[in-house]
């Protein structure tokens, strides 16, 4: 039995939205890293450790000259490499000055970060979440930064969407989703939960958004790729046009889009948004949707978020070896045996997480 | 500098490349996770009654569970490599790390690996690293004969040509400044051995006109222009007269003498170990890096660490004032 606090290393994490990142030196935890990142100026994204070699001060704290870093303490200069360029007070740098350079792109909208062994930092490994950034896919997201929950406790509640009957009563929660049989497969990178709920009465926020009376045929077809992304299509068509078969003309469809990245052991950054392809050049219905997921506390992953942060409360106040498990854990469990096998394959305890001796250099 | 954190060991096995040069496979007690190039590992050994400790590249990522060294045996040395070269299979050691000082920086349009004598080692893990990348690469091997090549045929039978190698005994000299010149913008070198072959590389580094961060290379603090010899300093403010044998640092003998002394990297970098040189009856061979060719040339300050005097006898002052 392995305690689900771990992580690998050798993988791409959401750090940040493209369109945060510009010439401030915007400080971020990730994987238990300071990390600084900033915009170079050939609009490149740099990702730097945020400690100083000299004596720690975060570089986030100091200022860029170029597309260099300079300590606000005593003026050491790292370049975009993490190479150290200028040393006050001698004519020479000390050539083992340097700070910890982590490879980064941006792809789907999103700034992604490797934490590990850089030379295995291969830009094909980016999760696929082109729904985020490409047609006919629509939407306006967020993040909740250091949210207070262990990045598996996010996966898990994605990877089984029988809570949405309890959590998210009254939007999209329905008793359909709980009563009908679901299908789990996977492969070595990807786990798919499936599920078809036909002919039933759709729940408030798909009758409204699909604008025609009558009974619906619903799909929550999840698919997490690992180690911490979530894509679900969802979506609801009039009963019996051929939704399942493939044709969904006569519905509406979304995703629901998850990029989750650990801060802490404790704590996570949750990347998200909700993409459609109707209406998609209704700028006020892709604002009606952000708001209806976060609203001060009522929106559908606000609703979440209590939730998380409760359960982490709760592990910390009586760490009961982890859960019971249920039927409908199936997709979390898979979803956790991949990521276990990743931090495996890093010779990596999983129950710790710390990198392994060695990985960084220091 | 932090605490050591040492773990046991057992050496697994061991291998004669050369005379002089010894493979040594290591064993550590728990699981290891494979390193990056450029990674030492620091071994306690015992240097007559007296403990300390050195380091030693290795020779590749040890993703089988392995630490791979080669350690040469040296006339000079304060005894670190005979102890190690004493040592059998079975024995029990105890290692800290690796720690890694000579980080090899991915992602660069090439790379140009300069390889003195032992000083192959990190190069040696670099190589294959770089190899198994597919990242452009040269690596450029000297030693004095043919049989000093201690690593060269098991390196070409995984790299091929991107290894060339030079021997004095063949009249060989490594061009640094055509090799720098043939390098793209943007592309690093590193380089490990002599003192004499990493002062060349900096001074052809810093004449092609490239940025100086983008030479990277490994202080090990041995070998100088001159070979070591027994000198003695004096500190008239003191009134002090100590003799640095051959086999020991001007530091550690300031020290042992109860001469108070700050230092932290012993590797000539950081500067702290510095004294100022009053009168120099000998030379003094500057074996540091943290002072500019300017400033060793001035001769008016030395890195007690790693410098030493031939020739002579050297009149210091130390940091202490009465009061
Ligand atoms: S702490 Fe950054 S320069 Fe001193
Ligand atoms: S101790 Fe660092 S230069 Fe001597
Ligand atoms: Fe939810």
């Amino acid at each position: 039995m392995t305690d689900p606090k771990g992580y690998p290393l050798n993988a791409w994490y959401a750090a940040a939205w493209g369109h945060e990142i510009g010439r401030a030196l915007t400080p971020r935890r990730i994987c238990d890293k300071d990390v600084v990142l900033y915009r170079r100026t050939d609009g490149a994204v740099a990702a730097l450790e945020d400690a100083c070699w000299h004596r720690l001060l975060p570089l986030s704290l100091g200022h860029l000259k170029g597309d260099q870093v300079m300590c606000g303490y005593h003026g050491l200069v790292f370049d975009a490499t993490g190479r150290c360029t200028f040393m006050p007070a001698q004519e020479t740098i000390n050539p083992s000055a340097c700070v910890r350079a982590f490879p980064a792109v941006e792809r789907y909208r999103l700034v992604w970060l490797w934490m590990g062994d850089p030379a295995l930092a291969d830009p094909d490994l980016v999760p696929d979440f082109h729904w985020n950034s490409d047609a006919p896919w629509v939407g306006e997201g967020g993040t909740f930064y250091g949210l207070k929950c262990n990045y598996r406790l996010v996966i898990d509640n994605l990877m089984d969407l029988t809570h949405e009957t309890y959590v998210h009563a009254g939007s999209i929660g329905d008793e359909a989703i709980t009563r009908s049989p679901f299908e789990v497969t996977h492969t070595d990178r990807c786990v798919t939960v499936e599920r078809w709920m036909e002919g039933i009465e759709p729940p408030p926020f798909w009758a409204r958004n699909l604008g025609r009376p009558g009974h619906v045929d619903r799909w929550q077809i999840i698919r997490f790729e690992a180690p911490t992304v979530v894509a679900g299509d969802v979506g609801v068509a009039l009963a019996g046009t051929g939704a399942r078969q493939g044709d969904r003309s006569q519905g509406v469809n979304g995703f629901f889009l998850a990029a989750i990245t650990p801060e802490t052991a404790t704590s996570c950054h949750y990347f998200w948004n909700f993409v459609r392809s109707w209406r998609t050049d209704d700028e006020e219905l892709t604002k009606a949707l952000n708001r209806a997921h976060v609203n001060d506390g009522k929106g559908v992953y606000d609703q979440d978020h209590d939730v998380l942060e409760a359960q982490q409360r709760a592990i910390d106040r009586q760490p009961r070896q982890p859960f019971y498990n249920l039927n409908i854990d199936a997709g979390a469990l898979w979803a956790h045996r991949l990521i276990d096998g990743m931090m495996a394959k890093e010779g990596r305890d999983p129950g710790k997480g710390v990198p392994p001796v060695g990985l960084a250099a220091e | 500098m932090a605490a050591t954190h040492w773990i046991p060991a057992r050496l697994r096995a061991t291998r004669a490349l050369t005379p002089d040069i010894r493979l040594l496979e290591i064993e550590p007690s728990g699981p290891v996770a494979p390193v990056p190039p450029g990674s030492h590992l620091g071994v306690a050994v015992m240097i007559g009654e007296r403990p300390d400790t050195r380091s030693y590249s290795l020779l590749d990522s040890g993703a089988d569970g392995l630490y791979r060294i080669a350690v040469k045996r040296l006339p000079d040395s304060r005894g670190g490599s005979a102890y190690m070269h004493g040592l059998e299979p079975g024995a029990r050691l105890s290692i800290s790390g690796p720690r890694n000082h000579f980080g090899l920086t991915p992602g660069r349009p090439g790379y140009l690996l300069v390889a003195g004598g032992i000083g192959i080692t990190p190069l040696h893990a670099m190589a294959l690293a770089l190899h198994g990348a597919g990242s452009p690469f040269r690596l450029l091997y000297a030693a004095r004969t043919r049989q000093d090549l201690a690593l060269a045929d098991g390196l070409r039978a995984r790299i091929g040509d991107r290894l060339e190698t030079v021997t004095d005994e063949a009249g060989g000299r490594i061009d640094l400044a055509a090799a720098i010149a043939g390098l793209p913008p943007g592309g690093e070198a590193y380089v490990c051995g002599p003192y004499g072959m990493m002062e060349a590389a900096r001074r052809a580094w810093a004449e092609s006109g490239r940025p100086a961060q983008g030479l990277r290379f490994e202080t090990f603090g041995t070998g100088g222009r001159h070979a070591a010899e027994a000198f003695t300093v004096r500190i008239p403010r003191l009134a002090r007269e100590i003799v640095v044998p051959r086999n020991q640092t001007m530091l550690e003998a300031l020290e042992a003498a109860g001469v108070g002394m700050i230092h932290d990297c012993r590797r000539g970098e950081c500067g702290l170990c510095t004294v100022k040189i009053l009168d120099a009856d000998g030379t003094v061979d500057h074996r540091d890096v943290f002072f500019s060719d300017a400033q060793k040339a001035a001769n008016a300050h030395l890195c007690t660490c790693v410098s030493r005097v031939v020739g002579g006898g050297i009149t210091i002052d130390t940091a202490d004032r009465a009061g």
